[in-house]
């Protein structure tokens, strides 16, 4: 019997999108990266853009976001994505472009190609991974790392009185004139990843509509970084992360 | 129909020779003593004609990346800059080089280090042709030396920069950026076609057609040993530049018993400086080398069999200098002249420093 005769479209309730690879993802299990690549893959095919999409992965831990989803990538230095994303649009009006970043990269190293792309109203969608620490390179102190987290480089809890506070860049994004869409997700329900998706969609669909730049938070855990069972890390994202970072739509220009 | 001279700056040969080129994207960041580039490409509003896209970046870095990020497109893309300018871009110049992009810098040089002096130098010669940025990578460098090389080099700088998939750097500085001279602009050129541009560059990521891999720009590979086979790539793809596409500029070099050696502004320098040393009697000849990457050693070698001594000329404390020594194996008396912190000199300068240092 072959696959496809077990697999009768009938009896067929879910599939890996067409767009996912078999390549072995590197990310700790637990982790909401996958969530929000597959969440990716899904709008592109549900738009019919597979062969119009570029993405612009960062450095961090989904600097290899090129190795798992089958469309056209450029990595980018740390913090430049938008930079990237601005030239590739700008040139490929056509294309479905978008950027991945996680915190350290866009709140904090590429701040400013962040808030200039997003204030140019490029026609981009960014995906921002928060999940308040530095995954990659081993769990340090981020620009959006709760007061008082521990991490590897504030071992007895975020100071404010050192290390100043935690940054929203999301709510400065939805204070730009040049963003369209500007919203704060997360993927730890089913509930949640499926509202997560209608906002992929949402940005991705504006970016093609010439209505500006849009940001998609996506309030994520980092199990390996925050020292937890994936389990324990989402009631702790949903005790500590929610209150500060709230869910919802911040900027919703119709 | 006579062909069309026109006056102007060199930084504005740069941009009207980049629209005509039929470049795709310019993206700049203000700085004096370069800033006519972004100036002029703002007021032809070539996005208008061409289709060229223009951007004031919110910085150098900024502008680099958007240059990394519409090469990795397979587009024709270029940022000026001056100096302190180009120091920021050398984060995104090591990414190009590792990538493999083409695409065209233009620096023209102030005077360093730090924020150092608005006036004309040549003190990034080191970071241009030495490295800059991190690893081992070079860039394809061109040293204008008139308004019209300005105008002539984008070309040449683009043909280059896609004929190796690799970063070009136009050398210019403060002198030849700001100097008025004729100039003969080239004819206007189309932009390719998306399509044309797909053909030309298979590798590059504007959205993968169907029936093909997904092309992915990077230069991260975390595997040692596949790192150093993209290394030694690199190293094969340089060797082949250093053989094929040296250019250089030998003037009353036949019988000369002294050479000079000098690029960009310090060649026009040095040329005059020659004639009246020549009217002395001193045979003297110049060669400029117009390629500072790869840079002409076995010309140079080949005329040191001749000459009892070289002067180099130029607006730095002696960086070309350690290339023309490398190239003549001290075998000849190889000596340096140069101003520094924005001051240009004048021939008669350049002839006393060649009697003292050398003919004496």
């Amino acid at each position: 019997m072959t696959r496809e005769e077990i697999i009768k479209p009938e009896n067929l309730v879910y599939k890996k999108p067409t767009l996912m690879n078999d390549n072995p993802m590197h990310y700790c299990p637990g982790c909401s990266h996958g969530v929000v690549h597959k969440l990716i893959a899904e709008v592109i095919e549900e738009m019919g853009m597979e062969n119009k999409a570029v993405g612009v992965s960062p450095v961090g831990c989904a600097v290899f976001a090129y190795n798992y989803l089958d469309i056209d990538w450029e990595e980018a230095a740390h913090g430049r994505a938008p930079a990237l994303a601005t030239a590739i649009k700008r040139l490929w009006p056509s294309r479905l472009v978008f950027t991945y970043q996680g915190d350290g990269d866009l709140a904090c190293i590429g701040t400013a190609e962040t808030i200039h792309a997003l204030n140019r109203g490029e026609n981009i969608t960014i995906i921002f991974i928060n999940n308040a620490i530095y995954g990659m390179t081993g769990g340090q102190m981020a620009p959006t790392t709760l007061v008082g987290m521990k991490t590897a480089t504030c071992p007895y809890g975020r100071d404010v009185t050192i290390h100043g506070y935690p940054l929203k860049m999301t709510e400065i994004a939805a204070s730009l004139e040049g963003t369209a869409y500007v919203t704060r997700q997360s993927v730890h329900s089913v509930p949640a990843i499926r509202k997560a998706k209608k906002a992929i969609r949402k940005a991705f669909e504006n970016s093609m509509n010439g209505k500006g730049s849009n940001l998609v938070e996506i309030v994520s855990t980092c199990n390996s970084g925050w020292k937890m069972t994936p389990e324990a890390s989402n009631k702790w994202m949903e005790e500590n992360m929610f209150p500060f970072y709230q869910l919802g739509d911040l900027k919703d220009k119709e | 129909m006579a062909e069309e001279v026109v006056l102007m700056k060199g930084n504005e040969a740069i941009a009207h020779a980049a629209i005509r080129y039929g470049v795709d994207g310019y993206f700049g960041y203000p700085i004096t003593p370069q800033s006519e580039v972004l100036e002029t490409l703002a007021e032809q509003k070539p996005w208008e004609t061409t289709g060229m896209v223009v951007v004031q970046a919110e910085s150098e870095l900024a502008a680099i990346n958007m240059v990394y990020g519409g090469a990795g497109t397979g587009k024709m893309v270029m940022t000026s800059s001056s100096s302190p300018g180009v120091s920021l871009k050398q984060e995104g110049i090591s990414y190009l080089a590792g990538a493999e992009l083409p695409c065209l810098i233009v620096n023209v040089m102030r005077g360093g280090p730090g924020l150092g002096t608005i006036q004309p130098s040549q003190a990034d010669y080191f970071q241009t042709v030495k490295g800059g940025g991190h690893g081992d990578y070079r860039l394809i460098a061109l040293a204008p030396a008139s308004v019209q090389e300005m105008a002539d080099f984008v070309g040449l700088a683009f043909d280059l920069a896609f004929k190796y998939r690799n970063p070009a750097i136009l050398l210019a500085d403060g002198v030849i950026g700001q100097m008025m001279e004729k100039v003969v602009l080239p004819e206007q050129r189309k932009r390719l076609t998306d399509e044309e541009v797909i053909a030309r560059c298979p590798w590059a990521a504007n959205g993968k057609t169907a029936g093909r891999k997904p092309n992915i720009i990077t230069s991260l590979e975390l595997d040692p040993a596949i790192m150093e086979q993209r290394n030694n790539h690199l190293q094969k793809k340089y060797a082949e530049i250093e053989a094929n596409e040296v250019r250089y500029e030998e003037i009353n070099c036949e019988d000369a018993e002294y050479l000079m050696v000098a690029f960009g502004s310090c060649a026009r320098i040095a040329q005059k400086a020659m004639e009246l040393a020549r009217a002395e009697g001193i045979k003297v000849g110049l060669l400029r080398p117009i390629t500072i990457w790869p840079f002409p050693s076995k010309a140079i070698a080949e005329r040191a069999k001749q000459v009892k001594g070289i002067l180099t000329v130029e607006l730095n404390a002696g960086q070309m200098i350690e290339d023309v020594r490398l190239a003549v194996e001290c075998k000849v008396p190889t000596e340096h002249f140069g101003r520094l912190g924005g001051i240009v000199p004048d021939p008669d300068e350049v002839v006393s420093a060649l009697k003292e240092k050398l003919v004496k």
